[in-house]
């Protein structure tokens, strides 16, 4: 059986011609220290980001063979003051693609840095709503959901569900007040409202410590209690502090929702739908370990790539990067529809999943929310809204 | 005297008002499979299957019935006189859809994890096979002269050619993103690959693999995005195609000739699969989100019937006699 495999294999290698079109991507991280997250289950992997880049650069590699178009995708790590050198040898490889995993004022100082050269950057973990605002950028493309969309999408449910009473809890690290501010102005849009507002301070300490929880579930009631009347908390934690204390210590029993609880994600490794199964099972095979969120934004982010490169069969940036802009252009990422970028602000509009611990719970938008033009615009800055000038 | 008996069963059945068919639709959620008269439109009995059975197809005399077992990770053959099990395939891992060669065997199957389509001899129950194809193998047609058989990849959005004689691939066809299903024309001019994700089908001229026309969807009140093409079935005469629409609920008639479409037909939910009898007269489709099965009057383009089935229909076949 095998043996009849290798035959046919073999049998492939007529149609695999010199490559005509050659593409060269690359994937950059940006590290700085963040906070350890509470749960052990969370901790970073260490290749995050990366394995995704590789399995789709293997799929591009997979859909090229076919038609003589080749791939392949360099990898960098490099910290806040080496980030500009490390891109400039990059550029210098021949990438002309660079998916970038870092935060917000790393990614615009490289940006900046790359203005005017033939190289697109396509950002696969900054939210900052700015980057797609006031300080957004024409060579950058947002892979990542914004913040607002995230918000927009748990929003969605929530008012669907009823539960229209939020009592937020902010954490004290700026990403956790914007993330709040996110919350806050979904509230406004989609008719839910914020009965009370508390933030949680990060006052620094271990992560863990032995026989934590029974100072935990002591404290964590006393920060919750005499809340007005609220049908669900929201938590704002994006650097993973105090976000899941919250379910069953609460002094009221009421669900949770926001950065823990029920969450709003672009990935989930329990997401099923679409043929997402298969995705799923082709990057545990690869990978060994459970698909993240920055996985599969980069991977979306080099399968746009090699889309654009299938349909327009060219390695051009200029080029490539028109027509990734362009109504023409969808990848098909497990969501459901065909993801395209809004060409106000350049950010890929996606379905955004509501998860708890185990099961995908939801998928927004939500089917009752309308829209002009896609539905997929009612989460985040749409174009009337946009304050992005390129 | 063999064949004055062949004529004589033929005047029988084109004699008669209607021949009753059995129609057998998989329940993916149910893990069932669904039995219904097509005269009485009635459900004849609902059978045990292995876990998530999905593709769904029928040996060219009746007798045996395989079944995708996806999370089983085998094709199921049952005997179609008792519904029995009679025994399972080696399939490779998480079958979806299968087709089978029209003189009964082989049997080619698209296993999406693994990037490759298999072959499997039904008698000899061995693999013949592992042909190497683009990401996510999905849909799966073969030519009405066996020479050709199609898979269609979801992720590489091409339809592949595979030689049922050397299994080599050759020729492929970009069509527009996730690829689900492809089907043959009767008299094999043309093939039928709906994209769910592009909302188009892409009628493909198999001589030289290049596309005829993309045919796109537009229903009033129905956001472009729900509009998501999978099941494709045409009319042996080549005169209507039918194009089921996913979660729009339609399923959309396309005229052979011009390919233009000329109707959208209102049926229950999230429509995949489908199957005509082989008389043509009714077309039998899946609905996975309303767990039944509409019934389309062929000649008129109306849906006639609704019939409950089991949890999440997915495949449909019909017996063939």
């Amino acid at each position: 059986m095998r043996r009849l495999a290798l035959a046919v294999g073999l049998c492939l290698a007529p149609l695999i011609a010199q490559a005509e079109v050659a593409i060269t991507a690359a994937v950059l991280r940006v590290e700085r220290e963040a906070p350890l997250p509470i749960s052990r289950l969370d901790l970073p992997s260490g290749d995050e980001g990366f394995l995704g880049g590789r399995v789709a650069t293997a799929d591009n590699v997979t859909t090229g063979r076919f038609l003589k178009q080749s791939y392949q995708t360099l990898e960098a790590t490099a910290a806040p003051d080496g980030a500009l050198a490390a891109l400039d040898d990059l550029i210098a490889q021949g990438a002309g693609f660079v998916v970038v995993m870092a935060q917000a004022e790393d990614l615009l100082a490289l940006a900046d840095h790359a203005k005017g050269r033939d190289v697109v950057l396509l950002n696969a973990a900054a939210p900052d709503d700015a980057l797609r605002n006031e300080a957004c950028r024409a060579n950058v493309l947002h892979i990542a959901p914004s913040r607002a969309m995230l918000a927009d999408g748990l929003a969605q449910y929530l008012v669907w569900k009823q539960w229209t009473a939020w009592a937020l809890v902010h954490g004290s690290h700026p990403g956790d007040r914007l993330k709040g501010e996110a919350f806050a102005r979904a509230a406004k849009k989609f008719g839910a409202r914020i009965v009370e507002t508390r933030e949680f301070a990060d006052t620094g300490g271990a992560r863990r410590s032995d026989s934590g929880h029974v100072l935990v579930q002591r404290q964590i009631p006393v920060f919750m209690q005499r809340l007005p009347d609220h049908d669900v908390v929201i938590t704002a934690d994006e650097a993973q502090v105090f976000g899941v204390y919250i379910p069953y210590r609460a002094w009221d029993a009421r669900p949770v929702a926001g950065d823990s609880g029920l969450e709003a994600r672009v990935w989930h490794p329990a997401h099923e739908s679409w043929g997402a199964t298969q995705m799923q099972r082709r990057f545990e095979k690869a990978a060994g370990r459970r698909m993240t969120d920055l996985d599969y934004n980069v991977w979306t982010a080099l399968r746009s790539v090699g889309e654009a490169v299938t349909r327009a069969n060219t390695a051009d940036v200029a080029a490539l990067r028109a027509y990734m802009l362009s109504p023409e252009f969808g990848v098909g990422a497990f969501k459901g529809q065909p993801l395209s970028f809004r060409p106000w602000n350049n950010q890929l509009r996606q379905a955004i999943l509501l998860a708890d611990g185990k099961l995908v719970v939801s998928v927004s938008p939500q089917e009752e929310f309308l829209h002009q033009t896609t539905r997929l615009d009612t989460l985040g800055f749409d174009q009337p809204e946009s304050t992005c000038r390129f | 005297m063999k064949r004055l008996l062949l004529c004589s069963v033929a005047a029988l059945v084109m004699g008669g008002s209607a021949q009753a068919y059995t129609v057998y639709v998989t329940n993916e959620k149910g893990n069932t499979l669904t039995r219904i008269d097509s005269t009485t439109l009635e459900v004849i009995d609902t059978v045990r299957t292995g876990q998530r059975p999905r593709g769904i197809t029928i040996s060219p005399d009746g007798a045996s019935l395989y079944v995708c077992a996806s999370d089983s990770d085998a094709v199921e053959v049952y005997d179609t006189a008792d519904m029995s099990l009679r025994h399972s395939l080696p399939s490779g891992p998480n079958p979806e859809q299968l087709v089978l060669h029209p003189s009964g065997n082989p049997l080619y199957l698209a296993n999406e994890d693994d990037n490759i389509v298999t072959v499997v001899d039904v008698v000899a129950r061995r693999v013949l096979a592992e042909v190497p194809v683009g990401i996510e193998p999905e849909g799966m047609g073969v030519s009405p002269d066996g020479k050709i058989v199609v898979n269609t990849s979801e992720t590489t959005n091409m339809a592949h050619f595979i030689d049922t004689e050397t299994f080599e691939i050759v020729q492929n066809t970009l069509v527009d993103s996730r690829p689900r299903i492809a089907e043959f024309s009767a008299d094999g001019t043309r093939l039928y690959v709906s994209a769910e994700i592009g909302g188009t089908v892409s009628v493909i001229d198999p001589s030289n693999g290049e596309i005829i026309k993309t045919v796109g969807f537009a229903v009033p009140g129905i956001v472009p995005e729900a509009l998501q093409p999978v099941g494709v079935r045409a009319t042996s005469d080549g005169a209507k195609i039918f194009v089921a629409l996913g979660p729009a609920n339609r399923v959309a008639v396309i005229d052979g000739a011009s390919l233009e479409v000329t109707d959208y037909l209102l049926v229950g939910q999230r429509v995949w699969q489908m199957a005509f009898t082989p008389d043509e007269k009714l077309l039998f489709t899946t609905n996975g989100n309303s767990n039944d099965v509409s019934v389309i009057d062929v000649e008129a383009l109306k849906v006639v019937k609704s019939i409950p089935v089991g949890e999440q229909p997915w495949g449909v076949t019909v017996s063939p006699n």
